[in-house]
């Protein structure tokens, strides 16, 4: 079998908590909570008025006067990542061929935070129907598409192979980096800086959110406002941030020496073809979609160490979530460990997917699994180990992480030790 | 890595050309024009005005009355277009298991007038204004998502956007699917912000045409060439895996058979445009010569610059004048991420009646030494097809189509 | 804020217009007791649906109530009774 393997070679997280991976891991290892009141503008006439915010200040991650006016917070975000995942890969791009070296970069809602504060001055605070065009930023058709984000992670680290982004919502976060996986695999490149990044606390988002009530209105205690699992939960806690990798092939990874994080071993996405927003609580098709990925790993569901879970902490999701796992994992469902860190560091829609792949592969690295927190009150709906306030000293060799999204998208990945027995 | 042969098999095109593949076809042949001043919202206060406008759609014609108050008319027309290309295959998804259909679609600028309307009603009435379907009207996985519903399709799907070029990137990540044993994908792309609030963002980009003369405002390869004009709609793609098309005696409009992509070094590098490196991936792929390519459809940027460095790709690859150029965009104007994905079509359709569709109003400057088809279209024995997109901030995509082996 | 009760056509007006028409529904027949989504409108019609009552008649309605199971009938009785308290308060 001469297929290509492709394995995590470097990684950078901005996480709300704390630029950085070592901030994000901490805050995850020690259960620490990230929500707080929002602070970015005014919440008060919002039904929700919690969030995940990042401390985040361009200029001390390098940034320049000019890319912090050129670019969105989420193009900034994924810029350091970018930077901080090459750097932390080691890997020299001097010497190498530019067109073997490609970008993709996840987001859901791409530049909406530029977009509602230029759409703001333009029509003068929602005067002007025909909004003004004199006083449009310079660079608002970097904000209008968001591939303007895959753009500067390609400048800022000179590849010149196949960029793109991907924007599939929820998961794009998880579907990013299994597409640049698969350009490794089928050869079209050797090299993907692969990651996303979302920067969605806004008021357009706030409002869009609180109009569907999906996220929770738990202001009176912001620091545990997020509760996924949780008998009491309902609803999410936007959030932002980013998380790059660099992507490698297995053989070129080895023969440079790299430090190896984990082996991407399976990829698979599904859609419940069902509703824009709501779920059918059997989780079939997410149970699909970790059937296909487990199959492409060549794993048994027996296998799995650990399942890092969307547990966006709604109602619908977190039911079926549990749903999907019982489905297709079967009695190990009930043996396995499951969190999710969105209890830590909210939901930051597109990104979420892949900060998520850093929290499974740190897990992989520190052999610990970070805990759910909040988490106090039983659901008899949510009846699986979900790693209760407390990260837990345990063998972490293979994980599976999953997402789901708006539009019905349902992803799964499997990451694990490149040297695993395959079956 | 399975290269199983991925082949068209139907066509759904909505475009300022027509609506139908047909209506298409026969204005692009008679070099009919959707290029005039917007009627959408009044343009006389901006510095652009014309624009490639769809006309006649009437969107409860077309799809359920549930579908409309939660839908951009980008994602009405992907709908429609989705529908008239599952017809045109032959294809009645609730026969087909539903895990075997997946949806790859290419977006630019999400729903951005259904965002608009939204960010109005924030800014202007309060945030309990902003409608329940703001959360995903908007965003650029709804084309994708939305006809997955419709089609009960539930295989693995996905939405790119990279500008311009993401409607090649699509249908790439299309067939890598098919590849990987999915049975048919739906893809391509439709765009549309023919909006005041996407006006000011596209102008934003300054390369919109400020001519008001809409024989005179888009003049790709030309001397007068003083960019583009913005249109809106696209073309659906139904792909699948050759065998199984045959196996249901499918029509097969051709094959995608080769695909590169490459992105711009950063602006001062000093380092070449990589359009021709993304040409020469696509045909490496095909397993083709530049020989073998009987037309380019170009991304005809109607830039001075960008018109040279697509000029030079082209002689370095194919000689000087080594290859008929076609840029139908001329009638349609730039669609964002709908662009590419007619070209696919108008491209297929090219091969199948064996003629080049012309370049309109453009009289091609001396100063390239490529060969555009303007004036009439030209008549030839067409086999493969070159289709070229490029993106706002540097990428370039390039695909290759093989009209179907002759029975 | 009008004096008369919240009806049944006034609930059929904000419906069509927040979430249009299900086919093959028949809004005009006898729908008071039929859950909205026999008539086609999931919950995200519904809430869609309700944010719009909230606006145009100046009320709140609680959280729990546009679940799947509501009825027209339902919904009209709530708003009422929140018009009823909203007046005399």
């Amino acid at each position: 079998m001469s297929a290509r393997r492709v394995v995590i070679t470097g990684l950078e997280v901005l996480a709300p908590g704390g630029v950085g991976a070592k901030n994000f891991w901490s805050l995850l290892s020690e259960g620490r909570t990230a929500t707080r009141g929002i602070t970015f503008f005014d919440p008060a006439p919002f039904r929700s008025r919690v969030a995940a915010e990042i401390d985040f200040d361009p200029y001390e991650h390098g940034l320049t006067p000019q890319e912090v006016r050129r670019m969105d917070r989420a193009a900034q975000f994924a810029v350091v990542a970018a930077r901080g995942a090459v750097a932390d890969s080691g890997i020299e791009f001097a010497g190498l061929d530019p067109y073997r070296t490609g970008v993709t970069i996840g987001s859901a809602v791409g530049a909406t935070m530029g977009l509602d504060e230029e759409y703001r001055v333009v029509s003068d605070g929602g005067r002007l129907a025909l909004v003004d065009h004199a006083y449009a930023a310079p660079h608002l058709y970097d904000h209008l598409v968001p591939s303007s984000f895959a753009t500067e992670v390609a400048w800022a680290v000179g590849a010149e192979g196949p960029a793109t982004v991907v924007s599939t919502g929820c998961t794009s976060g998880i579907d990013s980096v299994g597409y640049a996986a698969e350009l490794i695999r089928e050869g079209a490149v050797d090299i993907m800086i692969a990651g996303s990044s979302d920067a969605p606390i806004s008021p357009i988002t706030m409002a869009c959110f609180d109009a569907i009530k999906a996220t929770t209105p738990r202001h009176d205690d912001p620091a545990h406002a997020s509760r996924p699992f949780d008998g009491t939960r309902n609803g999410f806690v936007l959030g932002e941030g980013a998380a790059v990798f660099v992507l490698e092939e297995l053989d070129s990874a080895r023969r440079r020496g790299a430090h190896i994080y984990a082996e991407i071993a399976g990829y698979a996405t599904r859609s419940n073809a069902y509703h824009m927003t709501g779920l059918r609580p059997d989780g079939a098709e997410m149970a699909e979609a970790i059937r296909v990925a487990l199959d492409e790993a060549r794993l048994p569901g027996e296998a799995v160490d650990y399942i890092n879970a969307h547990g966006s902490g709604t109602k619908q999701n977190d039911r079926h979530e549990t749903a999907a796992f019982k489905r297709s994992l079967g009695a190990h469902a009930y043996r396995t460990p499951v969190s999710s860190i969105k209890s830590m560091v909210g939901h930051s829609l597109g990104a979420i997917g892949s900060i998520e792949i850093a929290a499974s592969v740190l897990a992989m690295e520190y052999d610990v699994v970070p805990p759910t927190a909040n988490l106090h009150t039983p659901d008899p709906e949510c009846d699986l180990d979900y790693v209760p306030l407390d990260a837990r000293d345990q063998l972490v060799d293979t994980v599976l992480t999953v997402g789901s999204g708006f539009g019905g998208f349902q992803s799964a990945m499997v990451l694990a030790e490149p040297e695993r027995k395959q079956v | 890595m399975s290269t199983a042969t991925v082949v068209v098999t139907g066509l759904g095109v909505a475009s300022p050309t027509g609506l139908g593949t047909g209506e298409h076809w026969a204005a692009t042949l008679e070099g009919r024009s959707g290029i005039r001043r917007l009627t959408r919202f009044d343009p006389s206060g901006y510095p652009a005005k014309l624009a490639g406008e769809i006309t006649g759609f009437t969107a409860e014609e077309h799809l359920p009355g549930r579908l409309i108050p939660q839908t951009d008319r980008m994602t009405r027309l992907a709908l429609a277009a989705a529908d008239w290309a599952l017809a045109d295959a032959g294809v009645r998804p609730d026969e087909l298991a539903s895990f075997d259909m997946g949806v790859v679609t290419a977006s630019a600028s999400g729903g951005f007038e259904f965002g608009q309307n939204e960010l109005r009603k924030l800014w202007s009435q309060g945030s309990q204004y902003v409608s329940a379907y703001q959360s995903f009207a908007w965003f650029y996985a709804v084309n994708s998502g939305q006809i997955s519903i419709r089609n009960g399709m539930k295989g693995p799907s996905g939405v790119v956007v990279s500008d311009q070029a993401g409607g090649l990137d699509a249908v790439a990540q299309a067939r890598r699917l098919i590849r990987k044993g999915t049975r048919l994908v739906v893809s391509g792309g439709v765009d549309a912000s023919l909006c005041p609030w996407g006006w000011v963002a596209q102008l934003a980009g300054g390369r919109l045409s400020t001519s008001e003369d809409p024989a005179r405002a888009y003049l790709p390869f030309d001397r007068d060439a003083c960019g583009y004009v913005p249109g809106e709609g696209g073309a659906i793609l139904i792909l699948e895996a050759a065998e199984a098309a045959r196996e249901r005696g499918a029509h097969s409009y051709g094959e995608i058979a080769g695909y590169g992509a490459t992105f711009d070094p950063r602006p001062g590098s000093g380092r070449p445009s990589g359009l021709r490196k993304a040409v020469e991936l696509a045909l490496a792929d095909a397993g083709a010569q530049p020989a073998d390519v009987d037309v380019v459809f170009a991304d005809a940027a109607g830039d001075l610059d960008l018109d040279r460095a697509e000029a030079d790709a082209l002689v370095q690859v194919f000689g000087a004048r080594g290859v008929p150029v076609s840029c139908p965009k001329t009638m349609t104007g730039r669609l964002y991420s709908g662009a590419a994905p007619l070209d696919l079509a108008t491209a297929l359709l090219a091969l199948r009646d064996g003629i080049v569709p012309a370049t309109v109003n453009v009289k091609l400057s001396p100063e390239y030494d490529i060969d555009v088809v303007v004036d009439q279209p030209r008549h030839l024995g067409l086999r493969t097809a070159l289709v070229l997109a490029r993106g706002y901030g540097g990428f370039n995509s390039a695909l290759v189509l093989r009209a179907p082996a002759p029975r | 804020m009008s004096a008369d009760p919240f009806t049944l056509d006034d609930l059929k007006h904000i419906l069509l217009e927040a979430a249009g028409a299900e086919e093959g529904v028949d809004l005009g027949g006898d729908v008071l007791d039929t859950e909205f989504t026999a008539l086609g409108y999931e919950s995200l019609a519904l809430l869609e649906t309700g944010s719009r009552i909230e606006r145009t008649y100046g009320i709140a309605l609680d959280d729990d109530l546009l679940t799947d199971a509501l009825t027209p009938r339902v919904l009209i009785d709530s708003v009422n009774e929140l018009l009823t308290v909203s007046r005399t308060v």
